[in-house]
């Protein structure tokens, strides 16, 4: 284990990781109508009691449609200077189509943000011979995030972006102008980190691609989560117990193609004992995959809700010892810690439920690509 | 020759309390007490007494204590009374001393310098009486990743044989001709009853053990004895024994005089006659030998179970580890400094081999550097003493442990370390069927069972208070033990954080 030496660069508050007990919210519309984020921003802002302000932001799809075939990547510079190096840098391995601060408003309930710039890129000849594009840009946000001081790519996707930083997410949200924004996937995370002072690249949603995790709870098994990941060069670098989470969703369903059901098996798995009485050939499935994932087991109490391109997962541990209610209306799902957020706004729902422990809620985008048919409604921020 | 030495016990009877019922003369294997018809006495040669209790546990009045021999040497902190004493006992016999159990020597043992986290306030811990809290490990080589059949959702990558223990803890090899009969039985009873597995060690499969075998691990080891197809075909796993803790780098010698009829058909050889392993497999001088045995065996029993082998601890066991998943072996069990033996050189027990917490822990970061440890299980035995040390063996990032000394111990081995005299009062390390018939199968496996029982409870306490319902979540998770009292070179071959990092 070579965290000392990740640590001494990459976590300036010394923690192995971050604790959290939070809220979290998400709403996507099925039909891919891109929308305001404004509910979203008032039904997090309503779990208010839940986050301590060391922590807000907000994962958004559909937010790019202008720049949907090129990855966003939004980079937060904590330290003056460096910006010049990345750049060069990002010169000499990205097409660069654009380069731009991300516009934000002056918001006195968040302080000292660092920079925070937007590039579009594409990868094309860039990528070594055999390795995906996908696969090239992780590389080179790993590479970004532990070669340059204070520097984090924290959001790399198509047509999606993540905005986050410190102060409550209401006010997180009013910092970076969301009510610009329009989406159909929008995450919301309100925080309450209790073991540091919280950090702009602690903050949630985590992202990876355009996979992004908002997470309540605290990963015990995190130790091996993050050592079984090492394996495969993920370079824990935000040393969050929900970077592993993130991380682990990009093994399973990217690189080892697992479909999300199988993926979430993996993560929140059945018992043994139940898996043992179930006489179908799922049984042999799930074992299956209880014995080559073990060490990407989410123990301890936990509920994400996770999203990429066109869907959204809600999860929580297997005994369920994090909140989470689902609700539908029309053809918008929501997902939230709390059900009053929900009501808040949307008082009318056709069904609300709270989910068994283990039991994925997934929520998609009817048959469409959206990474080709980027929705029309999005809004330029340029 | 007239010994110079001094015995080590003294033997301390209460003439008010001794009734001369002679229970003592019966109990002990090594001829301690003896009857005066004559007197209506009971006499005690001390000099005989090998300090196991067996008499004191017995006497039914409560007449008998031992005492160390309180022999008081001039102080000398380099010619200690060991270093006098074996040198007295060498000058006597002219012959290499043996020993038995494990390593006595006070090395560091690094299972006392490592604590265990809790769960406070952020993450509630699990009360095991009320929530699931799971065990369950599968011993074998896992794939890489899973590829499944999007249409069916059937499994395509095929799966490497794999044996489910339902606690992490096995019986460790313990040959029948070193340990009696009724030991393996108790110890085969006791393994199919918790879901578990013990292991034949290098003496065969006795025939009435052949109704076990989906509970044994069979071992092949250097003089092959009692290997046969039915013997392969019969245990659940296969164990190529290279090394052993107690004696790593040397053979064995089963005296002739202990070749018992019993004993001379499971191994397959002659009555009486010695029954000597080679220190290296003749056949295996290198890692691409060791690949081709193992294919061997697994040919043998069609791929049906998972081929493992055991290695000592020693200095490049990280390198060798890897060899060995390497060379295609399902799990690798590691041996430590003070694994257990039935008999072994003195000089080679104590000071031969590593601990097995560092040797675990070089393992296991080893095989993850190299993204093979998916390809192995990994078995950690030698010095394994209670439920913690289990725990903590798992976090440095064990599958499992064997278990022996504290199996002999749970059936009334007092760790007198006599093994190798063939005299054992408590009719364990023993063929004499006088002694060994003082171990009842039934009742030995109820106290294994009860053993094990107890360190399942106390590990899965350990585990909620962690925040972890199942076992799997804690193997390899180093960040759940922080180390006390240990240097920063310990510490990072432990990959372990001091206490309050």
């Amino acid at each position: 284990m070579s965290t000392a030496g990740l640590s001494s660069y990459n976590n300036p508050y010394g923690d192995d990781h971050v604790i959290d007990a939070c809220s979290i919210f998400g709403v996507m519309d099925t039909t891919g109508q891109c929308f305001s984020g404004q509910g979203a921003i008032n039904a997090i802002a309503s779990m208010h009691d839940r986050g301590n302000g060391l922590g807000g932001g907000f994962a958004v799809y559909g937010c790019y449609p202008e720049f949907s075939d090129w990855y966003a990547l939004h980079v937060m510079y904590m330290e003056a200077g460096v910006r010049a190096d990345v750049e060069g840098y990002l010169a000499g391995h990205f097409h660069l189509q654009v380069a731009e601060e991300i516009r934000t408003r002056h918001t006195r309930a968040v302080g000292e943000p660092p920079q925070l710039w937007r590039y579009f890129v594409s990868v094309d000849e860039f990528a070594s011979p055999g390795q995906s594009p996908d696969d090239y840009v992780v590389q080179q946000v790993m590479r970004i995030n532990t070669r340059f001081n204070g520097t984090f790519v924290f959001s790399s996707g198509k047509n999606m972006g993540v905005f986050k930083g410190i102060g409550y997410p209401e006010d997180v949200a009013d910092f970076y102008c969301l009510d610009d924004y329009r989406g159909y996937i929008w995450t919301a995370h309100g925080r309450f980190p209790t073991n540091t002072p919280g950090w702009w690249g602690g903050a949630h949603p985590f992202s990876l691609l355009d996979w992004t995790v908002v997470h309540n709870g605290e990963i015990s098994s995190y130790g091996i989560n993050r050592r079984y990941l090492e394996a495969y060069g993920y370079q824990c670098t935000m040393e969050t117990d929900t970077e592993v989470m993130a991380y682990a969703i990009d093994l399973l369903l990217r690189k080892h193609g697992l479909p999300i059901e199988m993926a979430a098996a993996v993560l929140a798995p059945p018992l043994w004992s139940e898996i043992e009485r179930d006489p179908s050939p799922r049984a042999r499935l799930l074992r299956s995959l209880r014995q080559v994932y073990p060490c990407l087991l989410m123990n301890g109490p936990f509920t994400i809700i996770i999203a990429h391109e066109g869907e959204m997962i809600g999860l929580t541990d297997r005994i369920r010892l994090r909140p989470l209610t689902a609700a539908t209306r029309g053809s918008r799902i929501y997902l939230s810690s709390e059900e009053s957020a929900i009501r808040l706004i949307e008082p009318q729902l056709d069904r609300v439920w709270t989910p068994l422990g283990g039991e994925p809620v997934i929520g998609r985008v009817n048959n469409v690509s959206l990474g080709q048919q980027a929705p029309s409604l999005g809004v330029s921020v340029a | 020759m007239k010994s110079y030495l001094a015995s080590r016990f003294h033997i301390e009877r209460d003439p008010a309390r001794c009734i001369q019922c002679q229970v003592c003369v019966r109990q002990c294997g090594f001829e301690v007490h003896s009857y005066e018809v004559e007197d209506d006495e009971i006499l005690s040669d001390s000099s005989r007494c090998v300090g196991c209790h067996r008499c004191v546990v017995f006497c039914p009045t409560g007449a008998l204590t031992v005492r160390e021999n309180p022999l008081s040497y001039r102080l000398n902190a380099n010619w200690r009374p060991e270093a006098i004493e074996d040198t007295i006992k060498q000058a006597e016999t002219g012959g290499v001393l043996l020993t038995g159990m494990g390593n006595d020597k006070p090395y560091p043992v690094y299972w006392d310098h490592l604590v265990l986290n809790a769960s406070q306030v952020t993450n509630p811990s699990i009360d095991p009486l009320r929530e699931p809290m799971e065990l369950k490990t599968y011993i074998g080589a896992k794939p890489d990743r899973l590829e499944i059949d999007p249409r069916t959702s059937e499994v395509t990558t095929p799966m490497p044989p794999q044996v489910a223990i339902q606690v992490p803890i096995m019986f460790s090899a313990m040959s029948f001709g070193s340990i009696s009969l009724p030991v393996q039985k108790s110890l085969a009873r006791a393994a199919e009853q918790a879901g578990t597995l013990f292991n034949t060690g290098e003496g065969g499969l006795h025939r009435d053990l052949y109704a076990y075998g989906n509970s044994a691990v069979v071992q092949v080891a250097s003089g092959r004895f009692g290997v046969d197809a039915d013997y392969l075909s019969a245990g659940r796993m296969i164990e190529i024994k290279v090394g052993q803790g107690a004696k790593p780098g040397i053979g064995g010698h089963l005296p002739g005089e202990k070749v018992s009829p019993e004993v001379a058909a499971t191994r397959m050889i002659p009555i009486g006659s010695d029954a000597i392993s080679p220190a290296p497999h003749h056949d295996i001088y290198s890692i691409e030998d060791l690949a081709q045995l193992i294919y061997a065996l697994k040919e043998a029993t069609q791929y049906t179970k998972p081929v493992g082998v055991k290695i000592a601890a020693v200095h490049n066991v990280a390198a060798i580890a890897s060899g060995i998943a390497r060379a295609g072996a399902d799990y690798i069990a590691i041996d430590g400094l003070r694994g257990s033996t039935g008999a072994a050189p003195k000089i080679i027990r104590d000071h031969v081999g590593i601990p097995i917490e560092l040797a675990l822990a070089a393992v296991d970061t080893r095989l993850r550097q190299e993204g093979i440890r998916q390809r192995v299980s990994v078995i950690a035995a030698g010095g394994i003493r209670n439920s913690a040390d289990v725990i903590k063996a798992i976090a440095l990032g064990a599958d499992a442990v064997y278990i022996a000394t504290s199996a002999l111990v749970a059936l009334g081995c007092h760790v007198c370390q006599m093994c190798y005299t063939g005299k054992c009062s408590w009719g364990i390390a023993t063929q004499n069927p006088y002694l060994n018939r003082r171990i009842n199968p039934e009742i030995g496996a109820r106290r294994l069972g009860n053993l094990l029982l107890g360190w399942s409870h106390e590990i899965q306490e350990m585990l909620g208070g962690m925040g972890i319902n199942a076992l799997e979540s804690l193997r390899g998770n180093r960040l759940h033990l922080r180390a006390v009292g240990l240097t920063e070179a310990e510490m990072r071959v432990l990959g372990v954080r001091p206490a309050g990092e």
